[in-house]
């Protein structure tokens, strides 16, 4: 997945949690969540509903856009009932994280809490998630072959 | 920011479909009045009219609100994802009074179903002025009592059902209940 920011995003910060969640495992979030204490209550907008959006690619970043594929989503919108709107569009098909995700990003919103959730929350999946990618750029690195005799060869 | 939004059919996939076929036998018998279930719409929108524009509204239908309705501006636009335009060429209008029939597109000979569908939300469907409906779908004619019509609503409609096969359908909404009155069909006061 591409993890980079464009400039021109109208609330970069919130699309770095909605990120952050989208890729948490549910049990992982209900469990810091509870950790942050009592929480408003939230009544589901929307979903969670599955359903297919399509991926698109350019070959080597300057062709014309192709369509790659579909891929599952899960989608879901929820309000709290001090009435912040979340919501959140997961991959595959995962009705309860998709609602977690959502209820984080209606938490976010709210500036009465936004820095509890931050903390409690978003650091440690944003910590956790960053560790495995790190884990796993390292394996991948030392399987990495290094062609000395072709480097020696074009300097 | 805080929001008010709220849910739309309790059950989206039955709740659609069951309105998808009031509104199709409605059309298909004029005048006979359904139910609708499974939502609570927005003020100022009635449980049929919100029902109705969740079952037919989408993002490829552009949608005339009546400046009346705007408080459900969001839901609408959040459920349907209909284009919410103000005088642009619409497919569906939204509306509390009955609209100007002449400003909403009536379609062409050759491609009569690009007209508009109003849906119109009145104050009964069980009480209130009686008409007497004629046309295809009716084997006899057929008393239907409206109330929030306006007063010189059946020469309107003349004017409307004149243009055959172009001309507007009209679904009209009360409460829980609805109707639709296709172009096909004539109208006269009882």
């Amino acid at each position: 997945m591409n993890d980079s920011v464009s400039a021109d995003h109208p609330c970069p910060a919130r699309r770095r949690w909605m990120s952050v969640v989208a890729r948490a495992q549910p049990d992982r979030i209900a469990a810091l969540l509870g950790a942050c204490g009592e929480m408003p209550g939230h009544t589901v907008l929307r979903g969670p509903e599955g359903g297919l959006v399509m991926v698109r690619g350019r070959a080597g970043g300057g062709g014309a856009a192709f369509n790659l594929g579909e891929m599952t989503v899960t989608r879901c919108t929820v309000r709290t009932d001090n009435g912040y709107v979340g919501h959140a569009y997961v991959a595959g098909r995962e009705a309860q994280r998709a609602e977690l995700a959502a209820l984080v990003d209606a938490l976010m919103q709210d500036p009465d809490r936004s820095d509890g959730i931050e903390r409690h929350v978003i650091v440690p999946l944003e910590k956790q998630q960053a560790a495995r990618k790190a884990e796993r750029a390292q394996k991948a690195a030392a399987t990495r072959v290094q062609f000395f005799a072709m480097q020696t060869m074009r300097t | 920011m805080t929001s008010t939004l709220s849910p739309g059919f309790a059950d989206p996939v039955t709740d659609a479909q069951s309105c998808f076929r009031a509104v199709l036998d409605a059309m298909a018998r004029p005048g006979r009045v359904h139910t609708v279930r499974g939502v609570s719409a927005p003020m100022p929108l009635c449980e049929a009219a919100g029902a109705v524009l969740l079952t037919l509204a989408d993002h490829e239908t552009p949608l005339r609100l009546d400046p009346d309705a705007a408080p459900a501006r969001a839901w609408i636009a959040f459920h349907t994802g209909a284009p919410i335009e103000t005088d642009a060429p619409a497919m569906f209008a939204m509306a509390l009074s009955l609209p100007d029939l002449d400003t909403l597109p009536n379609g062409t000979d050759e491609m009569p179903e690009t007209s508009a569908t109003v849906i119109l939300q009145v104050a009964s469907l069980t009480a209130g002025q009686r008409f007497v409906l004629e046309g295809p779908g009716l084997r006899e004619p057929k008393v239907l009592t409206v109330a929030g019509l306006p007063p010189d609503f059946v020469a309107i409609w003349q004017r409307n059902h004149a243009l055959f096969p172009r001309g507007i359908d009209l679904i009209l909404c009360a409460r829980n209940k609805l109707t639709a009155l296709p172009r096909s069909v004539s109208i006269k006061e009882a």
